[in-house]
């Protein structure tokens, strides 16, 4: 008997209906959803200072609306990291939503001890730089500790079947059901090892699948628009077998396997986890039949004494405006525009014209050192800058609009967007000092 | 052959951590590895990249049949903080792709030694 765990969002904004298909189709034991980016939590926090919106993402309960009573009937688990800043919130709001949908059984946990702000010393290090947490003074808004599988275990050992956390590492999501559906311990780094590796390859979605691997030419994936998302069958060795269902979109490969394992790893001998330091150096990945494909080897280098922390700080506003060119001389044309402004800013506002970044999209915005040999047929001028001063975000995007009728001949479709912005750094916390708390919501 | 590219020969994501560019690169079933490790010269890379060569590295993973490169400080301040129109680099795969094969590498070289 194999332990089959899904994948049902890969990021925050991750389309809603292949995790209903899976649970309507997949016949899962257990589903996951990874909606917490490393930025978004401490965009969260600054959501719910507002006191406007909630401290979770709120589209968590439409995944949740669309799979929970089928789920249920299954008696399928579902975990997830969506409850950001306010685990607590988002298990309650789930709740309220199982009563409404008539599954008044459902048993709703949510997992905190992440947040640690009030722990954390000025002393801290920030990692990479020379400075420390002090040297921020205010501008630090959360300090949330990626935390592991343990909390998550906890929870569905105590008969929860929906579990809701904030900052835990995106494998433990997946992890956590495979370690308490075998009663394999977190001290046993070998089999945490190969549950860890599991959730790496699930953690986004669609990426193991086939998505963000077509490149329209050699690179062929059919079914695209109705991508399904992955499920893996865990078996009692660890081994496990990646897949998706029948009829759905896609393609799992060796190829999309490899690029889904790697593509963010540095160093595949020492990937850092709150649960064991994953060396996948040695893995083996077979593709047993057409979207079948299995992958086994993993292999523990430790466990981590220290715990990465994630900081949120204030980072002002970003300020992003665009005008567009079209046709011959485009680029010249907009190479004008960027002058006029620069010139501006400097002449007219006493600022200094480094601070904006200028790029040219359609030219080399994508790569700013590249000088292609051959000329644009339109350019997207682009200004971007970094202010405290929403006055000075404000101005660039009038000085990009004024070249309406004061820049030169031929622009048009100006656009722009000014937005307060999260900065986020990393210190380090002892394990021993995090506790992992879990609660279940009545 | 002109303009062979490693595109012709080999598949890459890009992904981030922090500052640095992280982007996997693995030759296509059929293809070779050691062509693959070959094209990826450390030097020619950061000079792809216009970067200097110490803040490069290539590892090259025989036993996946894949090779990472990591591109120190690309990302120019990362996702949080970066003005460029791209901050998770995950356009970079597709500049490195269009790096040449030069005459040599077509050739293969022997594999970097490395556990």
């Amino acid at each position: 008997m194999t332990y089959r765990i899904g994948v049902g969002a890969g990021f925050g904004d991750d389309r809603m209906d292949p995790a209903e298909r899976l649970v309507a189709d997949g016949e899962l034991d257990a589903l996951g959803f990874e909606c917490l980016a490393e930025r978004t939590i401490a965009l969260a926090h600054a959501a719910m200072a507002t006191g406007r919106k909630p401290g979770y993402d709120p589209r968590i309960l439409r995944r949740l609306r669309g799979v929970l009573p089928s789920a249920t009937a299954q008696g399928m688990k579902i975990l997830t990291n969506a409850g950001a800043a306010d685990p607590i919130g988002a298990a309650r709001a789930a709740r309220t939503l199982a009563d409404e949908l008539g599954v008044p059984d459902v048993v709703v946990a949510a997992v905190t001890g992440d947040d640690v702000l009030a722990q954390l010393s000025p002393d801290s290090e920030i990692a990479g730089t020379d400075q420390c947490l002090r040297d921020l003074g205010d501008r630090v808004l959360s300090a949330n500790a990626y935390l592991g599988a343990d909390g998550l275990v906890a929870a569905l050992e105590s008969g929860a079947n929906v579990v809701i956390a904030g900052r835990v590492s995106d494998s433990a999501l997946f992890a956590a059901p495979i370690l308490h559906h075998y009663g394999w311990s977190l001290d046993d780094w070998g089999r945490v090892a190969d549950c860890v590796l599991v959730g790496h390859l699930l953690e986004c979605g669609g990426q193991l699948s086939g998505g963000y691997f077509a490149d329209g030419d050699r690179k062929q994936v059919p079914g695209l628009a109705t991508l399904g998302f992955p499920f893996a069958d865990v078996e009692l060795n660890g081994s496990a077998t990646y897949s998706k269902v029948v009829g759905t979109g896609g393609l799992i490969s060796h190829e999309t396997v490899l690029e889904q394992l790697l593509y963010e790893v540095d160093d595949p001998r020492r990937y850092l986890t709150p649960d064991v330091v994953l060396d996948m150096s040695h893995a083996t990945i077979e593709q047993l039949a057409e979207d079948t494909v299995s992958v086994s080897g993993a292999r523990s280098a430790g466990r981590p004494d220290q715990l990465k922390v994630s900081v949120g700080v204030r980072d002002g506003f970003l300020s992003v405006a665009e005008i567009m060119y079209v046709g011959t001389g485009s680029l010249r044309r907009a190479r004008l525009a960027a002058e006029i402004v620069t010139e501006r800013w400097s002449v007219v506002h006493g600022r200094d014209p480094q601070e904006v970044r200028v790029d040219f999209v359609g030219h080399n915005a994508g790569r700013a050192w590249y000088q292609p040999e051959h000329e644009p047929p339109e350019v997207g001028l682009r200004f971007a800058l970094r202010t405290f001063d929403k006055t000075v975000a404000r101005l660039l995007v009038e000085e990009t609009g004024a070249l309406y009728t004061n820049g030169p001949f031929g622009g048009g479709g100006v656009t722009s967007r000014i937005r307060e912005t999260v900065g986020l750094v990393s210190t380090f916390i002892d394990r021993d000092a995090v506790n992992s708390k879990m609660e279940i919501i009545r | 052959m002109t303009n062979v590219t490693l595109r012709d020969i080999a598949h890459a994501r890009a992904g981030d951590k922090g500052d640095n560019s992280i982007i996997l690169v693995a030759p296509y079933g059929s293809e070779d590895l050691t062509t693959v490790a070959a094209a990826l010269d450390v030097t020619a890379v950061a000079s792809h990249f216009d970067m200097p060569v110490e803040n490069v590295t290539v590892t090259i993973h025989p036993t996946l049949r894949a090779a990472t490169v990591v591109l120190r400080g690309r990302l120019q301040g990362g996702v949080t903080r970066s003005l460029t129109i791209d901050p998770h680099g995950k356009t970079l795969a597709a500049h490195l792709l269009e790096l040449p094969l030069s005459a040599s590498s077509c050739k293969g070289a022997p594999l970097p030694d490395r556990s």
